[in-house]
């Protein structure tokens, strides 16, 4: 309906173009006037634009509140040829609103946080200009976030897709001519987009299905057809959830296509917070959440998207427990959180999936903000250290959690809320995490008991890697002389640390066992939602396991004598080559690298030498030389004798009459 | 036909032929004009024997009696020169006289395969071609070709004239930058 | 009468004389009267019609003829002797600045 219609429904709903161009707008100022505002000035129109999205999203909530059962709102018709026709519409319900209220809100913290940390970064980096770039890029990435949730239809679904993925390119490799030899930051992103793209591919597939099979793309119309489709054809729907499976295992990091987060630590941390926790992942969980109703009709299809999940959260937690870099231990943790997302959507436990996407959300930003405010500690302290030395950033790695050590006494306020979130990432009661991580438990408990050993030995495995690295960065003595000399980090950066913890240790009431407040909320969009049940053994075992990891990592990194400087893992004795493995993340990377990635280099280049410059160039170049040398073969008739052009005369006569003679 | 006639036309077309090859074959131009003079004179008799003796005395005055002096005279002025036999230019030879060959063979196909037997006319009576006859048809029915002809000569006397001049004596001028361009365009 | 066969086969061999001379002669003055041997064949040809056909436009045709290959030679002849005076020579291989 249009605009003028939609305020009938209700009066909030009119403001939901905003959420897009409230970000727009701030992205405009500040690029074009953004050099005039400052540093300060920068900052504060973009998070205004992010909190203006999420004040926006705030009454949309209310709105829903009264007519549940949300509306759609037409802006513009983007194309219509033949029987396909796209509109840019708007679909206000409680799904969508929840992720914008997720992403706004985040962002929102995310954004202030931001100020105060780049403003440190780009003088580490040395070229403050580029603050302004950052903050751009960030509301761009907002903003097509919000293109992407609030969309009616796959279409728009994919522009919002797509875009991001373009936003994170261009967040990883923002400081582009650094990271390893110069380049390392633009190969990171320049990875990210490649992988995200053979993601992109099967979902464009999927959608290429979904016309052929629907003759639409819009959700309602999809949805409500799928049952008759799937009757009539069960392969179609089949292939198309599948597809979509590709895509989401590119856009939320399983396997096989999880490879491109860890590298995508290469930005900065504000990115990798906002981005890769938060947000852009969790975008592949909310199109399988939305297109529950294609996935109920396939059976396999639901278990193969649980069986990917569960084993990703499983090796990803394997992977985390061997890293030593503190961002990189997060990205694995996150691509293992993001294993249980996706398995419980798998399951058809979407309101497990979607409280527990909302929760991480939360921690898992408290946790990247907190170790930026770690790694900014270290760089100052690394700076006064080095005060008399001369400017050298390359051998001091300050995200390496070995030079790390003793900073709770250093950094007071950023090791309270950092513990929060571990705990709660960990599944400890009464935090959000337990909540959340215990439901999708609960669930798989119910589905599969395979599964739910997987899970289980994940949670064990996410609270013993977390253990370790409150360990090795918080406690113990400083291990360098960088650590030693750490300071606390400005306001600015401590207090959307401060808001982001009180949500994760709050975060559970969303949908505790007896109010269930979210699931209620959802069942207004979702159809067929498995309720949730508070199985209290589940949820033993569950707190049982996570306190058993947290013990296991004292035994190993906590007990004096503690960990030393220069000292190998102590977990190398134990498990020799298997931590080796997990060091070097099972080698995955190179693995692809040697089967797909050399061998199409090597395509690429033959392709390239041989058969465009060789034979498509040499083709061209040839006929350019032919006609010269045949230029030069007819220049030896222009001999400037009289006779020979008159013999030519004469050659031309007798065949005009040789001619008239046959005819 | 008599075999008297067969035998003067053949005669006749023998001494063509021999004056034609004489021509092109010597080496000294004054021989290879005489040689053109006999070819003249020769074509004048068939003309008088095909009923047109005007063209065959207008052929002698004209093409043999001032043409070929006038040939005389240049050869004369240029001091002949014999050139070298060889022949510089590759294959100009053997193509000349593959051309040469091929074209005699082709007009004779032609005329063996398409000429339309021609019918012979009347029989030529002395009144034929007489200079009366030749103005009368000149002045009435191809006046116009006539004056353009005149033209023509008009215009080559012209040519003769202007190609041949020695250059314009210099001519005393106060300027010396005058006299510079006058030297210049001489 | 000769049957015109015989008119037309001397006249072919006198232009095909011509056409070789042209070819195949340096002498400039050579290659004239090549030329003028080729006329001659055109008037031949003309005559021996005009008497065939019991027509006089043939013949009148033949003036016209003389008169302009009259007036070609003095023009020609012109040329040659100014050519002379500038290269000495009469070679006409010589005459090559038209080469390339």
């Amino acid at each position: 309906m249009s605009l003028f219609e939609i305020a009938s429904v209700h009066p909030f709903f009119q403001l939901v173009p905003l959420v897009v161009f409230l970000p727009v707008l701030g992205l405009l100022i500040n690029l074009l006037v953004g050099k005039y505002l400052g540093e300060k000035g920068v900052g504060a129109v973009a998070s205004l634009a992010t909190g203006g999205a999420f004040a926006v999203a705030v009454l949309l909530a209310i709105g829903l509140g009264q007519v549940s059962e949300g509306a759609t709102l037409t802006l513009a018709n983007w194309m219509t040829v033949g029987d396909f026709s796209v509109n840019w519409s708007f679909r206000i319900d409680t799904l969508s609103v929840l992720m914008m209220l997720v992403v706004s809100g985040v962002g929102m913290l995310i954004h202030i946080y931001s100020i105060g940390y780049m403003h440190s970064d780009v003088r580490h980096n040395e070229d403050p200009g580029r603050f302004r770039r950052f903050f751009v890029y960030l509301n761009l990435f907002i903003a097509f976030m919000m293109v992407l949730v609030s969309s009616d239809n796959f279409l728009m679904l994919f522009v919002g897709w797509e875009g991001v993925g373009l936003c994170s390119y261009l967040l990883i490799g923002f400081w582009f001519e650094k990271g390893a030899d110069g380049i390392g930051n633009a190969k990171a992103a320049k990875k990210a987009f490649v992988v995200n793209r053979i993601g992109d591919f099967g979902l464009l597939i999927a959608l290429f299905l979904l016309f052929h099979s629907f003759g639409t793309l819009n959700f309602a119309e999809i949805f409500e057809q799928a049952p008759a489709i799937a009757a009539a054809a069960p392969g179609a729907i089949m292939a198309i959830t599948l597809f979509m499976l590709l895509g989401v295992t590119g856009k939320s990091a399983q396997l096989p296509l999880y490879v491109w987060l860890p590298d995508a630590m290469a930005g900065p941390t504000p990115v990798s917070a906002l981005i890769h926790a938060a947000t852009m992942v969790t975008a592949g969980v909310y199109l399988v959440a939305r297109s529950q109703a294609l996935y109920v009709e396939v059976p396999a299809a639901q278990n193969i998207v649980m069986w990917v999940g569960a084993l990703t959260a499983f090796f990803a937690a394997t992977i985390a427990v061997g890293q030593n870099d503190i961002k990189k231990v997060l990205a694995y943790s996150t691509i293992s959180q993001l294993g249980f997302m996706v398995t419980a959507v798998g399951m058809g436990a979407t309101v497990a999936g979607m409280f527990h996407l909302t929760t991480h959300a939360f921690f898992k930003a408290l946790l990247f903000l907190g170790a930026g405010s770690v790694i900014l500690g270290v760089e100052h302290g690394h700076a006064q250290a080095n005060q008399h030395a001369e400017h050298g950033h390359d051998s001091f790695d300050p995200q390496d959690m070995r030079e790390m050590g003793g900073l709770r006494k250093r950094m007071p306020l950023t090791f309270i809320v950092y513990l929060l979130g571990a705990l709660t990432l960990a599944g400890i009661a009464p935090l959000a995490g337990f909540f959340s991580k215990d439901e999708i438990l609960a669930a798989a408990n119910e589905k599969s008991i395979a599964i739910y050993a997987l899970l289980t030995a994940a949670a064990f495995l996410t609270a013993f890697y977390m253990g370790r690295q409150l360990l090795m960065v918080f406690f113990g003595k400083p291990r360098s002389v960088a650590s030693e000399k750490a300071s606390e980090s400005p306001l600015l950066v401590t207090l959307p640390l401060v808001v982001l913890a009180l949500l994760s240790v709050f975060g559970g009431a969303l949908n505790l066992p007896g109010s269930h407040i979210l699931e209620t909320w959802l069942e207004h969009t979702l159809e067929g939602v498995t309720p949730g049940h508070f199985v209290l053994t589940v949820a033993l075992i569950s707190l049982a396991v996570a306190l058993l990891g947290l013990l296991l990592a004292w035994l190993v990194y906590g007990r004096k004598p503690s960990f030393e400087n220069g000292q190998p893992d102590p977990l190398r004795k134990p498990l020799n080559g298997l931590f080796t493995a997990l060091e070097n993340k099972w080698w995955v990377d190179e693995l692809y690298n040697t089967v797909i990635v050399r061998p199409y280099d090597a395509v690429a280049r033959f392709s390239a030498g041989v058969i465009d410059q060789g034979i498509i160039d040499g083709l061209i170049n040839g006929m350019g030389s032919m006609v010269g040398s045949l230029a030069k073969a007819w220049r030896r008739y222009q001999n400037g004798y009289v006779r020979s052009y008159a013999l030519t005369i004469v050659v031309g006569v007798v065949l005009v009459i040789t001619y008239l003679v046959l005819r | 036909m008599s075999l008297g006639s067969i035998l003067l036309y053949g005669l006749l077309g023998v001494v063509v032929a021999i004056s034609g090859i004489g021509l092109i074959t010597s080496r000294n131009a004054i021989y290879g004009a005489l040689f053109l003079v006999l070819n003249f004179i020769t074509v004048a008799l068939l003309y008088i024997a095909l009923g047109a003796p005007f063209i065959a005395l207008a052929q002698v005055t004209v093409y043999a009696g001032s043409i070929m002096v006038l040939f005389l005279f240049v050869i004369m002025l240029l001091g002949a020169e014999q050139l070298p036999i060889a022949e510089p230019i590759r294959g100009q030879r053997i193509l000349a006289i593959l051309l040469f060959v091929a074209f005699l063979a082709e007009m004779a196909l032609f005329v063996m395969l398409r000429g339309s037997p021609v019918v012979a006319g009347a029989p030529i009576t002395p009144d034929f071609s007489t200079p009366a006859t030749m103005g009368t048809l000149l002045f009435e029915q191809y006046l116009l070709p006539f004056e353009m002809t005149a033209g023509v000569l008009l215009a080559a006397t012209v040519g003769a004239v202007f190609l041949t001049r020695s250059p314009r004596p210099e001519r005393k001028s106060a300027l010396p930058e005058a006299q510079q361009a006058g030297k210049e365009s001489s | 009468m000769m049957p015109m066969s015989y008119f037309i086969g001397l006249s072919i061999l006198m232009f095909a004389m011509g056409i070789l001379g042209v070819l195949l002669r340096r002498n400039p003055l050579i290659v004239f009267m090549s030329l003028e041997l080729m006329f001659n064949s055109a008037n031949l040809l003309f005559v021996a019609f005009s008497a065939y056909h019991h027509v006089l436009d043939g013949q009148l045709f033949v003036f016209f003829v003389m008169t302009t290959a009259a007036a070609e030679v003095a023009v020609g002849l012109a040329l040659i002797v100014a050519i002379f005076k500038a290269k000495r020579t009469i070679d006409l291989d010589q005459m090559s600045s038209l080469k390339g």
